[in-house]
């Protein structure tokens, strides 16, 4: 096994983490972090996945995951002032487990 | 790029843009009003005037521009569309004048007459549609159109009578446009044409074509009122009087029957259509809504119900005389579209004076009542004879035609309908009349209109005489060239090229 | 004008816009934004006339080809989209001049204080977002098409987050969802990626080879672009999103930013994936494009709210959007996709009108409970009116786009023979029509003689730009022609619309 295809199962685990927890958590922060771990896997098997060219890394995936990690934090930061927000206007029932979202 | 090009087209704008205008006017801008309502109307009849000479001598006006890749908008003046579109523009002049008198004083006028005149616009381009493209769009636009005008006064029961009517007319227009979507891809783009536009196609298509011909027709039939789908017309009888005369005489129920007219004569072509087989089918559906809704007219105590039923009946006429074949009963047919819209529209005007000013709407109420309202009563006792069919009056020539046509095409069940059913007219008309003239009213009428010396206001006076006159005339001179007699004869030797079949038999 | 940035420029006007926004004094913000919002429209106006007159475009920015460099690229699907944004962008720019304006005649400073910052993040927001919506447009590479996207999306829910109150749970669950979509899209962007080793459109297009790296692709990115664009069974969170935003930005995100994700989607099916691979799952999506039609106007039948009304007639019509990938890839010639194309556009002024007019009404009448209207229709015959026309549309009647386009519809279906698409079409259309008469009857019904509800007066503005947008609606079923033959610049179905219609 070469170490770019640990990345890309790495990658995909967590994914499929990310998945479990947007879907199934409730708690608002919760689900964030499962946004946020679903993209690091999808950055990993792009940066293990990718790796076409023979000696020396690829140097376009490199500047995706850049890219995309920027977006990521930006949408985190976004969706935390929200769920801040959601908290101040309708109290902390609406951002727990059994909020009514 | 002439003049004579964008004439059609004008036609159809010379109402739509005063009515657009009106939207725009206060409630209180009455002078403003009528003088666009007018305008637009005077406007529309000196250009079909010219349009009328013209054609007379063989000249064809057509507006086309594209809309879509294949589809062109096409505006085509040629001898029938002109029968409808005169037809419109006279009746809509009149009736114009009389629902500025009946609608005086009561809110929401000028989306009234707005409406009213996009109405009409769409009825021109009904009229005037050069292919089936174009007559849809403007099938639609007059369900569009109409709507506002049937659920005018706004009660429970208008908003009730407005949802069935868009039920009906909206499934009705659907199944149009696919069915003429469905034709498209079968046959291609084509326009209407004198003789049939589908001659050329009918190797490998019988059975699509048959199946779409009926479509066609039951979809068309929703406006026309065809029993079983005419449920609509009787309900849409709550909106006020002019509106009726509208929807009765010219616009909605007509543009069915114009449209399976031109469907007919002008998509498959009246030898197509014999060939299919598909011409009798036409002329029993007719001769079945003809019967049925004449017995229902029979049993109605609401003036204006009954007057729907009528409607119902005698629009019929018309598709029995185009599925009847043979060019006396296409003319019978044709002509019934005219006599029938100017005879209807007269009885409207009527029942809409008795009941704008003495409050009376049941048959049952009308004793004596031509005593208090004898010009009124004179033009309702001429639509209704006409509508009889007595000589010397225009319902008669039309009912002669149909006949002498139905023995020459070989169907001499035909004569036992119309028999039965000017009995039947008879029956039901006849007992208003004597009520009217040979009972004295029972108790006071349940409304006394201020209206001065006159019987009733003026302008709701004179529409019903003028059309009534107009019935006489078309009776009396039914054989002089500016006749709308003459003018489906020469309609109808353009329909049948071939010389033996002349229609010389009058 | 062959040398000319204007691609770019389309995108650099309204950012440059959103900055000048952000950086005066908050009480010039809406003069500000009207200004960026007319210049931007002009642009980008600009643009699609010298695509219309020039054909295709490409720039590279700053002098930088693939595969490091951003390559734009416009041909007439892109310009027709851009066209659209511009006219649905401004029309609502000048609706949004008078919404947030008025509601400051209140007194209560501190109401006012929110009020002024609501305004001022509405224009920063929504010229970014018209930035990144030229920018998907304009996009020639996948990776391109998945930054700007995520801006378009972040934007969004900004965006139906001014509302506060009860749009906050809204905006969060559309977080949730816009995010996950396009990740789920860049996971395809990633095997795609690694299969041809490049991004940009056509190369990939022309090196992905059907099997099973492309299936797996195809599925991902459909399944979050189909998310984002609020395909049945996904469209769980537009309607409370979409009902719930203030009425501008109610009408942009109907009008304009699902379109987006539609957008993407045709791109991938037209030119990136074989249509060995795309061909079963295009007919899977137009089965849910089906049922989408039906349950959409069998839900907006039975709302109370009359923005809720309006939200579900959209997931309704994102239902005829997917037919096309059934019928596109199938009939002859380019009908199905010019179908598609053209229904995209009439629906964006469509229901951008309805929108526009729902919150004009919503605003007069206080509430938008459709029970408690009864009788106002005819003070408020204007928006009503605006409303109406939008419907015309909505319904598929002429004249409007909505007719031309289910014209089309129904012509690439019935050249095949399927009557299920046919019937369904057919079907929706009286549907539509069932929910938008619901509605217009209230502009008709007589006011009860006691208890009518009392109007707050507003802006004319608010009656004319909604209608505005209508008559642009029913225009596009007069002038179809000029439209049509856009998108036939560049082919960017690879067939023209002729073919398929003359047999």
């Amino acid at each position: 096994m070469i170490p770019s295809q640990i990345y890309v199962i790495a990658g995909a685990g967590l994914v499929s983490v990310g998945v479990f927890a947007w879907v199934v958590r409730r708690h608002l922060v919760r689900r964030m972090m499962g946004v946020n771990i679903l993209s690091t896997g999808v950055f990993m098997m792009l940066i293990g996945g990718a790796r076409r060219v023979e000696g020396g890394p690829d140097g376009v995936p490199q500047a995706m995951v850049l890219t995309g990690i920027v977006v990521a934090v930006s949408a985190t930061a976004l969706g935390l002032a929200l769920i801040q927000r959601i908290y101040d206007q309708r109290g902390e029932r609406s951002v727990e487990e059994r909020g009514p979202m | 790029m002439s003049v004579l090009f964008w004439l059609p087209l004008a036609v159809v704008l010379s109402s739509m843009v005063p009515g657009l205008a009106i939207f725009l006017l206060r409630e209180d801008q009455v002078v403003a009003r009528t003088a666009l309502n007018l305008l637009g109307a005077l406007t529309k009849l000196a250009l079909i005037a010219a349009m009328v000479f013209g054609v007379y001598r063989g000249q064809i006006y057509e507006t086309r521009f594209p809309l879509m890749p294949g589809f062109d908008l096409v505006l085509h003046a040629s001898a029938l569309p002109m029968l409808f579109v005169v037809l419109s523009a006279v009746l809509w002049l009149i009736t114009t004048i009389y629902a500025i008198g009946y609608l005086e004083r009561s809110p929401g006028r000028s989306r009234f007459f707005g409406f009213f005149s996009v109405c009409v616009s769409a009825t021109t381009g009904i009229a005037l549609s050069g292919n089936l493209f174009t007559f849809v769009l403007f099938y639609e636009l007059l369900t569009l159109a109409t709507y506002p005008l049937v659920v005018h006064r706004g009660t429970r029961e208008a908003l009730r009578a407005g949802k069935i009517y868009l039920a009906y007319t909206l499934t009705g227009g659907t199944a149009l446009m696919v069915a003429v979507v469905w034709m498209h891809t079968v046959v291609g783009p084509f326009d209407f044409t004198e003789g049939g536009a589908l001659a050329a196609h009918y190797e490998d298509h019988h059975q699509a074509l048959i199946i779409l011909f009926w479509v066609m027709v039951a979809s068309l039939g929703v406006k026309a009122a065809l029993v079983p789908l005419h449920g609509w017309l009787p309900v849409a009888m709550v909106a006020p009087a002019p509106v009726s005369a509208l929807l009765h005489a010219v616009a909605v129920v007509k543009a069915g029957a114009y449209g399976i007219v031109r469907l007919v004569y002008d998509v498959y072509g009246i030898t197509f259509v014999r060939e299919l087989g598909l011409g009798t089918g036409l002329a029993i559906w007719a001769s079945i809504t003809i019967l049925y809704a004449s017995l229902r007219a029979l049993s109605q105590d609401k003036l204006k119900r009954m007057l729907a039923y009528s409607t119902v009946s005698q629009v019929a006429y018309i598709i029995l005389g185009v599925g009847l074949g043979g060019p006396l009963a296409s003319v019978g047919g044709i002509v019934h579209l005219v006599h029938q819209g100017v005879m209807k529209i007269t009885l409207f005007f009527c029942a809409g004076n008795l009941a704008e000013t003495l409050g009376v709407h049941r048959i049952s109420q009308t004793r004596g009542v031509a005593r208090r309202m004898p010009w009124t009563m004179a033009a309702f006792t001429i639509g209704a004879l006409g509508m009889i069919g007595v000589p010397p009056l225009a319902g008669f020539i039309s009912k002669w035609t149909l006949g002498t046509g139905a023995m020459a095409s070989g169907s001499p069940w035909a004569l036992a309908v119309l028999a039965a059913s000017s009995a039947l007219n008879a029956a039901y008309f006849l007992p208003v009349v004597f009520r009217a003239y040979f009972q004295e009213p029972l108790r006071p009428w349940p409304r006394e209109g201020d209206a001065g010396r006159l019987e009733t206001h003026l302008s709701l006076l004179v529409p019903p005489v003028i059309t009534a006159l107009l019935v006489i005339a078309m009776g009396l001179w039914a054989s002089s060239t500016a006749s709308p007699l003459s003018w489906v004869e020469l309609i109808v030797t353009r329909i049948y090229p071939d010389p033996e079949s002349g229609i010389g038999g009058l | 004008m062959r040398g000319l940035p204007l691609i770019s420029a389309s995108i650099w006007v309204p950012l440059l816009g959103a900055l000048f926004v952000s950086l005066w004094p908050r009480r010039y913000a809406a003069r500000c934004g009207i200004g960026a919002s007319i210049a931007s429209a002009a642009a980008a106006l600009l643009l699609v006339v010298a695509v219309a007159l020039s054909g295709p475009r490409r720039e590279r920015l700053g002098g930088w080809g693939a595969p490091a460099g951003i390559e734009l690229w416009i041909d007439g699907f892109s310009a027709l989209m851009i066209a659209m944004t511009a006219v649905v962008g401004g029309v609502v720019s000048v609706y949004a001049l008078a919404y947030f304006r008025a509601k400051d005649s209140s007194g209560d400073p501190q109401r006012q204080e929110v009020e002024g910052r609501r305004e001022a993040y509405f224009w920063r927001i929504w010229l970014l977002v018209w930035a990144a919506i030229n920018g998907v447009f304009a996009s020639a590479d996948l990776f391109n098409l998945y930054v700007t996207l995520e801006v378009v999306g972040l934007g969004a829910v900004s965006l139906v987050a001014l509302a506060g109150g009860r749009a906050l749970p809204a905006a969060m669950r559309y977080l949730f969802v816009t995010l996950s979509g396009s990740l789920l899209y860049l996971l395809g962007v990633v095997l795609i990626y690694s299969e041809v080793g490049t991004l940009a459109l056509f190369q990939a297009g022309e090196s992905l080879i059907a099997g099973t790296l492309a299936q797996a692709a195809l599925v991902v990115m459909v399944v979050g672009l189909a998310l984002k664009t609020a395909l049945f069974p996904l469209h769980f969170w537009l309607p409370p999103a979409h009902a719930d935003a203030p009425a501008a930005v109610s009408a942009l995100l109907s009008a304009l930013v699902i379109k987006v994700t539609f957008y993407i989607l045709v791109r991938l099916w037209v030119v990136v994936f074989p249509a060995s691979v795309s061909q079963p799952v295009g007919e899977a999506l137009m089965l849910l494009g089906l049922i989408a039609v039906i349950w959409g106007s069998w839900r907006a039948l039975r709302q109370q709210r009359l923005k809720m009304l309006v939200a579900y007639s959209t997931v309704a019509q994102v239902g005829y959007l997917f037919l096309v990938f059934g019928l596109g890839p199938r009939a002859d010639g380019s009908a199905g996709w010019q179908a598609g194309a053209y229904f995209a556009i009439s629906h964006a002024c469509a229901k951008g009108a309805m929108f526009l007019a729902a919150g004009a009404i919503a605003r007069a009448v206080g509430h938008d409970q459709i029970e408690e209207m009864r009788g106002v229709g005819a003070r408020l015959a204007l928006p009503f009116f605006a409303f109406g026309l939008g419907g015309i549309s909505l319904m598929g009647l002429p004249p409007s786009g909505g007719y031309v386009s289910k014209w089309l519809f129904i012509t690439s279906a019935a050249a095949t023979g399927d009557v299920i698409v046919v019937i369904a079409v057919a079907l929706g259309g009286l549907l539509a029509a069932a929910y938008v008469f619901r509605v217009l009857a209230l502009a008709f019904e007589r006011a009860p003689r006691e208890g009518a509800p009392s109007l707050r007066p507003i802006p004319a503005t608010l009656g004319w730009s909604a209608l505005v947008l209508g008559a642009v609606a029913v225009a596009l079923g007069l002038a179809a022609g000029a439209p049509l033959a856009l998108l036939e610049v560049g082919l960017p179905f690879g067939q023209s619309l002729a073919e398929g219609v003359t047999p």
